[in-house]
C-alpha cells in the first residue's frame, strides 16, 4: 500500500472526528449533556452510535485476521459479538433503561441500595475498560506501522491524543455524532473494498479453498518479518535471505531450510520461490485449505474452546461498559428494545464482511501466516490483489475504517471510565470528568506499549469472559431475581472477577501452558460464568436479610412501562 | 399474563387485602344510616380502587400485579434465550457428533461457512424484532389491566 495514500486515509478520519467532535462543543454545557448526551438522540443515530462504538479493531481487523489463521472456529467470533445484543435484548435492555441510571455502579447502586457494591462495581468497570482499550491502542501501533513503517508506539500516541481533544472538546453529545458517523465509515471501508476484491477474485478464476493442500505463495515473494519470529517449515525450500535466519546473518544469499523450526530474525527480509508452501509461526497450525475450512478442526480443545467462546460474547457483552452508557441516551425502555434490534441488523450487516476477508487473505496474502500479522490481513489485502491507484485508494479506505475502528471504540470506552473515575474516585463534574478522561487514557497507552504484542481479537475476548463472569450475573440477577442480597452480590462479583482476571494475567503477561490447562486459562468463560452465578445466587439465599428494602419499588421502576403512573421511587443518579 | 385470569385474581384478592383503616372508613356505615348499593359494575369499581394504587402501596394484590408482569417477562426472555441456546449450543456438539457434516458444501460453500458466516445474522435480527413485539404485548396486557383511564377509554 502506498505510504501517502495510507497517511492520507488516516488524516481525514482524525480530521473528520475532530472536526464533528468540536461541533457538538457549543451544544454540551452541562454535567448531563456529558455524560449521556440529555437523552435526545434518535433511534437510528443511537443505533449507529452504538455500532460505531461497538466495531472496535477485534472486528475491523481481528475476526478476518484470526479467521485466517484458524478457521472456520472463528466464525463464532463475529456470531458472537452480535448474539450478544440478542441476550442483552432480552434479558437487560428495556428494564436497564427503566432503571435511570447513567452507569453500571449506578445500576448497582440503584437496584442493591450499597455504595460497597457500587465500589466493586466502578473498580470492574475500569479494569474491563482498560484491558478493553490496550488492544485498541496496539492496533493503531499496527495499522500505522502497516501504512507508514512507523515505530510500533507512534500509534497509541497519536489516539490518546485525538481521543483526548474529542473527549474533552464535547463529551458523549459529540462522541455520539462522532460514532454514527463511524458506524458507516466503517461498513464503507469494509464493504467497498470487498466488492472490488470479489470481482478480481472472479476474474482470477474463483479459486476455491477446498485443496488439500496448505498454503503456497501464488508467486514469487519476499517476506519481510517485522518482529523476530520461529516459524516451523514443513518442506525443504530455498530462499534468498537478507538479515538473521537461525543466527546467521546473510545478505542476498540462498539458503536452504529444512524441515522443522527455524527462527527469523527482526527485520529479515526472505525471497520464497514461486509455489513454496508458506511457513507458519509457532502458534498458528499449519493445516490444508480443507481442515481450515471445517469447523472443529482448529486449535487444541477446540470443542471447549467454541463454547467458552460463545458463553463469554453472549453473555459478556451487557457487561460491557461502553455499550450500557449507550443505553441511557434512549428516551424510554421501548425505544432502548427497539434500538437494540436495530443494532442487530446493522452489527449482523457488518459481520457478513470478515469471514469473506479471512478467506480472501488465505488465497491472496498467506505470508501473514507466517510473520504471524494476521491482524493486518484487512489492510493488506486491497494493494495486494488489486494493486495499482485502485489498490491504493481502496487501501486508504481499508485504513480509514481501521482508524475510525480503534478510535470510536476507544472513545466510548474512555468516556464510560472516565465518567466512572471523575463519579467514583474524584469528586464528580465537569471539571473532575476532564481529569478523569487524562487518566482513563493514560494507563491502557502504558500497557499497550508494555505489554506483548497479542492477536487483537484474544485480549477483547478477555475483556468479554472478565464482564461475562462479574456483570452478566449482577444484571441478569438483579433485574429478575429479588433475593439478591448485597452480599450475594459482593462475593459472586468478587469471585467471577478474580478467577476471570486471574487468567487474563496469566495469558497476557506469560501466555498460557500448553494443553488443557492453557485451553481453560485462554478461554476461562465457560468455568467463570457458572462459577460466578453459582456463588452470587448461593451467597444471596444464605444470607435472606440481606435483601434490599426497597426491592419491591425497585422492580416496579425496572418493568412497568413509562406509560402507567405509577410512583417509581425517588432514587436519582448522582451530581448529574 | 392473560387478562381474565388477572381479572379473576383481583376479585379474590381485593378485599382481604385492604388495608383495615381503609376498610373501615369506607365499608363500614355510620350508626342509624344504611348502606345502599348499586350493582358492581367494572367501570366505577376500577375508578375507585385503580390498580396503580395497589401498586404504589405495595398491596398483596400490587405485588401480584407486579410478580405476574415480571413472570410473564421473564416468561418470555427465558423461552426464547432457551431457542438461542439450543441453536447456537447445538451446532458445535452437532459438527463434533456427525463429522460428516463439516464437510457438508451447501451451494458450493461449507455447511459451517454458510450457517455462520451468513444465515445466522438475519434469524437474530429476525428473533429480536418477535421478541420485541411478544414484550411490548405483555407491557400492553398489563396497562390494559392496571391502568384504568387508559382501560376504560380503550374498552368504550
Amino acid at each position: 500500500m502506498s505510504t501517502a495514500y495510507g497517511l492520507a486515509g488516516i488524516a481525514a478520519v482524525v480530521a473528520a472526528t475532530v472536526l464533528i467532535g468540536t461541533l457538538g462543543l457549543r451544544i454540551s454545557r452541562t454535567t448531563s449533556d456529558f455524560y449521556v448526551a440529555s437523552r435526545t438522540v434518535t433511534p437510528l443515530r443511537n443505533a449507529s452510535a452504538i455500532g460505531g462504538e461497538y466495531l472496535s479493531a477485534a472486528s475491523f481487523l481481528g475476526a478476518a485476521g484470526l479467521i485466517l489463521a484458524f478457521g472456520a472456529d472463528m466464525l463464532w467470533l463475529p456470531v458472537g459479538w452480535t448474539g450478544g445484543y440478542l441476550v442483552l435484548l432480552m434479558l437487560v435492555s428495556a428494564p436497564l433503561r427503566r432503571s435511570g441510571a447513567y452507569t453500571l455502579p449506578d445500576f448497582a447502586e440503584a437496584r442493591l441500595e450499597s455504595m460497597a457494591v457500587r465500589r466493586v462495581t466502578s473498580v470492574l468497570v475500569v479494569l474491563i475498560g482498560w484491558l478493553y482499550m490496550m488492544p485498541q491502542f496496539q492496533s493503531a501501533g499496527l495499522v500505522l506501522r502497516t501504512v507508514t513503517g512507523a515505530p510500533l508506539w507512534a500509534g497509541p500516541v497519536l489516539i490518546t491524543v485525538v481521543v483526548a481533544v474529542n473527549v474533552l472538546a464535547g463529551g458523549m453529545r459529540s462522541i455520539t455524532l462522532v460514532q454514527a458517523f463511524q458506524y458507516w465509515l466503517k461498513l464503507t471501508g469494509m464493504a467497498v473494498p470487498l466488492v472490488f476484491l470479489l470481482l478480481a477474485w472472479r476474474f482470477d478464476g474463483a479459486p476455491g479453498l477446498d485443496r488439500d493442500t496448505a498454503p503456497r505463495f501464488p508467486e514469487r515473494t519476499t517476506v519481510t518479518v517485522g518482529a523476530a519470529v520461529t516459524v516451523k517449515v514443513a518442506e525443504p525450500v530455498t530462499v534468498t535471505a537478507t538479515g538473521r535466519v537461525d543466527g546467521r546473518t546473510h545478505d542476498g544469499a540462498a539458503v536452504t531450510l529444512a524441515p522443522g523450526p527455524h527462527e527469523v530474525g527482526r527485520d529479515t527480509a526472505l525471497t520464497f520461490p514461486r509455489g513454496a508452501a508458506v511457513p507458519h509461526v509457532e502458534d498458528i497450525p499449519a493445516r490444508t485449505d480443507r481442515q481450515w475450512a471445517m469447523p472443529l478442526d482448529g486449535r487444541e480443545h477446540s470443542l471447549y474452546a467454541t463454547y467458552s467462546l460463545i458463553l463469554a460474547t453472549f453473555l459478556g457483552t451487557m457487561g460491557l461498559p461502553h455499550v450500557l452508557v449507550r443505553f441511557y441516551t434512549n428516551p424510554d425502555g421501548r425505544a432502548a428494545r427497539r434500538t437494540t434490534v436495530m443494532v442487530l441488523s446493522l452489527l449482523g450487516a457488518f459481520y457478513l464482511l470478515p469471514g469473506v476477508y479471512g478467506a480472501l487473505g488465505r488465497l491472496y496474502t498467506p505470508e501473514l501466516l507466517m510473520t504471524g500479522r494476521t491482524d493486518a490481513v484487512v489492510l493488506t489485502l486491497p494493494g495486494r490483489v488489486l494493486g495499482g491507484a485502485a489498490g491504493d485508494l481502496l487501501g486508504a479506505l481499508v485504513t480509514g475504517g481501521a482508524v475510525a475502528a480503534f478510535l470510536s471504540t476507544s472513545s466510548g470506552l474512555t468516556v464510560s471510565v472516565a465518567g466512572v473515575l471523575g463519579q467514583d474516585i474524584l469528586r464528580g463534574g465537569v471539571r473532575s470528568f476532564r481529569a478523569a478522561t487524562l487518566l482513563a487514557l493514560a494507563v491502557p497507552l502504558a500497557l499497550s506499549v508494555a505489554a506483548r504484542s497479542l492477536a487483537v481479537a484474544d485480549v477483547v475476548g478477555l475483556a468479554f469472559a472478565v464482564a461475562a463472569s462479574t456483570f452478566c450475573p449482577l444484571l441478569v440477577l438483579g433485574i429478575w431475581w429479588r433475593r439478591l442480597t448485597v452480599a450475594g452480590a459482593l462475593a459472586g462479583l468478587v469471585t467471577g472477577g478474580a478467577l476471570a482476571g486471574t487468567a487474563v494475567v496469566v495469558t497476557v503477561a506469560g501466555g498460557a501452558p500448553e494443553g488443557l490447562a492453557g485451553a481453560l486459562l485462554e478461554q476461562p468463560a465457560a468455568w467463570t460464568v457458572p462459577v460466578a452465578f453459582a456463588v452470587m445466587i448461593g451467597v444471596s439465599l444464605a444470607t435472606p436479610r440481606g435483601v434490599p428494602p426497597d426491592v419491591a419499588r425497585m422492580m416496579v421502576r425496572l418493568h412497568t412501562p413509562e406509560s402507567l403512573n405509577v410512583d417509581r421511587g425517588t432514587w436519582r443518579p448522582k451530581r448529574v | 399474563m392473560s387478562g381474565p385470569d388477572g381479572r379473576a385474581g383481583e376479585r379474590e384478592a381485593t378485599t382481604p387485602s385492604r388495608p383495615a383503616a381503609r376498610a373501615n372508613s369506607s365499608d363500614a356505615p355510620a350508626p342509624g344510616r344504611t348502606r345502599v348499593t348499586g350493582p358492581r359494575t367494572r367501570a366505577s369499581r376500577r375508578l375507585r380502587h385503580p390498580v396503580t394504587r395497589e401498586i404504589d402501596e405495595q398491596t398483596g394484590l400490587g405485588e401480584a400485579y407486579m410478580r405476574s408482569l415480571v413472570q410473564a417477562q421473564l416468561r418470555l426472555a427465558v423461552r426464547l434465550c432457551a431457542v438461542l441456546a439450543a441453536v447456537v449450543g447445538g451446532l458445535p456438539v452437532l459438527f463434533a457428533l456427525v463429522p460428516e457434516l463439516r464437510e457438508q458444501r451447501v451451494a458450493g460453500l461449507p455447511l459451517a461457512w454458510v450457517l455462520l458466516g451468513g444465515l445466522v445474522y438475519p434469524w437474530f435480527v429476525a428473533c429480536g424484532w418477535w421478541y420485541v413485539r411478544q414484550a411490548e404485548r405483555n407491557e400492553r396486557d398489563f396497562a390494559d389491566l392496571v391502568d384504568n383511564r387508559w382501560a376504560d377509554r380503550n374498552r368504550g
